[in-house]
């Protein structure tokens, strides 16, 4: 089981700010190890931002994104105590969902 | 004729290398600013904040074969206190007779109030991808909540004089098959391996700006590490013999460094290439 | 071009039953999309080749697109590069790395109501072009900049 996302919401002035940390060694399979093994591609794919039922951000990942990703990004119409709710899911069907209140 | 032309070469090749010179120093000066530039854009959204969450966890979690949580443990300022303890470590624990430096203590704690071995306990200090540590978990909590807090670390106990003046003979001690001290690099201002600064920890300023700034997560192995790792790396580094994990030398030589940081800031978990 | 329009309806289908659904209070957001990923434009080795996996061809330079990104980076496991795109109608944001083994690190729908500009860290195998593609009523265009990487340190 992954550990859980840093999920930090923000609103100001009607836009909210979001910024998301994700547990993850994002492996990409080009790696070997200490025995000349290719370590196995690990990342996550796919990644979506929903605030009150509604999609506000929908990603495709490869494997080229940073381990233990980052995420930012804005969106309109969000307001304090409002819950935003992430979800990713990896190549290997893992899956994670976690939500915040917006500050 | 001959000379002449012989002139206007030296004349054009010193022209070039002027040239080459002054271009190259801008060239170094907008690195140095473009490097800036890529450390600042770090700092928001530290990896390091997945550390501290499940450092918390596991302080707040019952374990070990005694069951307990270590919420009980005295880190210096009272059972369970744990906001601005690390600005005070090491110091001398009079329920283990000795100094403590974090690490150390929270092995002492799992093994007295969780029940663990020693062994168990210190199994692994430093993580690596699956095979993760709680201690630099524990870690990046506890140094969290000293955030902004002073270096404070007291030098009033006979053990913790000891353990400074040992810490600063081991700084300044030359050994292994490269004749190396820690001093070899971090004893003047201004050195550097490639593009990092290295810190000169003999002097306030970049004693206070090393100490203040770990642990950090390390991009370049997308760990957060603690300061035994750092000591651990440059002992290794060093080609000294292995330093080894929470012992009496690890702790002097923390004792010696974190004590030249007092007056700063703390500011980790911090995160560096 | 045919491609590309199925994979639009096909994108534009499942968020309205998305949305319906987790109106219903039926399905968590993101369980459907999941299954959504863009193998073909993951996997492709050029970046001419990713363009075309994404419907792209050959996207026209805009100087509307801004890149947030330093010039060098210390270290290319983790490469910060934000995209922010000033062209009207942006549906969509994509960052490609052209020396990387496979170029496309990442691909954002962006909703009406989202700002058209998102911010993650890149993995660079070595210095390389980064360029953000941007999809904006259908079309695409692109912007590019070379980040370098050093190696700094004593290694690890």
């Amino acid at each position: 089981m992954a550990d859980p996302m840093r999920i930090r919401a923000t609103a100001k002035d009607g836009t909210v700010n979001v910024k998301v940390l994700m547990s993850h060694e994002m492996e990409t399979g080009q790696r070997k190890d200490a025995n000349g093994k290719i370590v196995p591609a690990h990342f996550i794919q796919n990644v979506t931002a929903a605030h009150n039922g509604k999609v506000v951000l929908s990603a495709q990942w490869g494997p080229a994104i940073a381990k233990n990703p980052f995420l930012e990004f804005n969106f309109k119409g969000g307001k304090a105590g409002d819950k935003i709710q992430v979800t990713w899911t990896d190549n290997k069907g893992d899956k994670r969902t976690d939500e915040a209140a917006i500050n | 004729m001959k000379s002449r032309l012989h002139a206007a070469v030296g004349s054009m090749l010193a022209g070039g290398a002027l040239l080459a010179a002054l271009s190259s120093n801008a060239a170094a000066q907008s690195a140095v600013d473009e490097i800036a530039k890529y450390r600042q854009q770090l700092q928001d959204g530290n990896p390091a904040d997945l550390w501290e969450a499940r450092g918390e966890d596991l302080w707040k979690r019952k374990g070990g074969p005694k069951k307990a949580s270590l919420e009980g443990c005295d880190l210096g300022k009272g059972a369970g206190v744990v906001k601005g303890a690390y600005a005070e470590l090491p110091k001398y624990f009079a329920d283990a007779d000795r100094v403590m430096d974090l690490e150390t203590r929270l092995v002492h704690c799992m093994v007295t109030l969780q029940g663990y071995t020693l062994a168990d306990a210190t199994k692994r200090p430093f993580g690596a991808g699956s095979n993760r540590s709680d201690i630099e978990a524990l870690t990046a909590f506890v140094t969290a909540e000293s955030k902004g807090v002073t270096m404070n670390v007291a030098l009033n106990h006979e053990k913790e004089k000891e353990a400074f003046r040992l810490g600063e003979k081991i700084f300044f001690f030359r050994g292994g098959p490269h004749d190396f001290a820690c001093a070899t690099c971090h004893g003047e201002t201004g050195k550097r391996i490639r593009l990092q600064d290295l810190p000169n920890l003999t002097e306030k300023g970049g004693a206070q700006l090393a100490y203040t700034t770990w642990p950090a997560y390390r991009v370049s192995q997308g760990e957060l590490r603690t300061f035994q790792w750092r000591l651990n790396d440059c002992f290794r580094q060093q080609r000294f013999p292995e330093l080894k994990f929470t012992s009496e030398a690890s702790i002097a030589l923390t004792t010696f460094l974190a004590r030249n940081a007092n007056g700063a800031p703390f500011n980790a978990p911090a995160i560096k290439r | 071009m045919d491609q590309m329009r199925r994979n639009t309806l096909r994108a534009g289908g499942g968020a309205g039953l998305l949305a319906l659904l987790a109106a219903a209070g039926i399905m968590r957001p993101g369980e459907l999309l999941a299954a959504d990923w863009n193998k073909a434009a993951f996997e492709v080795k050029t970046m001419p080749d990713a363009f075309k996996a994404m419907g792209a061809g050959s996207p026209a330079s805009s100087a509307d697109i801004v890149m947030r990104a330093a010039d060098i980076a210390e270290n290319g496991a983790v490469v910060p590069v934000g995209v922010e795109s000033r062209i009207s109608g942006t549906e969509s944001i994509s960052i490609l790395v052209d020396k990387n083994p496979t170029p496309l690190a990442a691909s954002f729908d962006i909703p009406a109501g989202t700002d058209p500009s998102v911010t993650t860290r890149v993995k660079l195998g070595q210095t390389s072009d980064v360029y953000a593609l941007v999809k904006a009523n259908g079309k695409y265009y692109v912007a590019k900049k070379e980040i370098k990487v050093t190696i700094g340190g004593c290694g690890g």
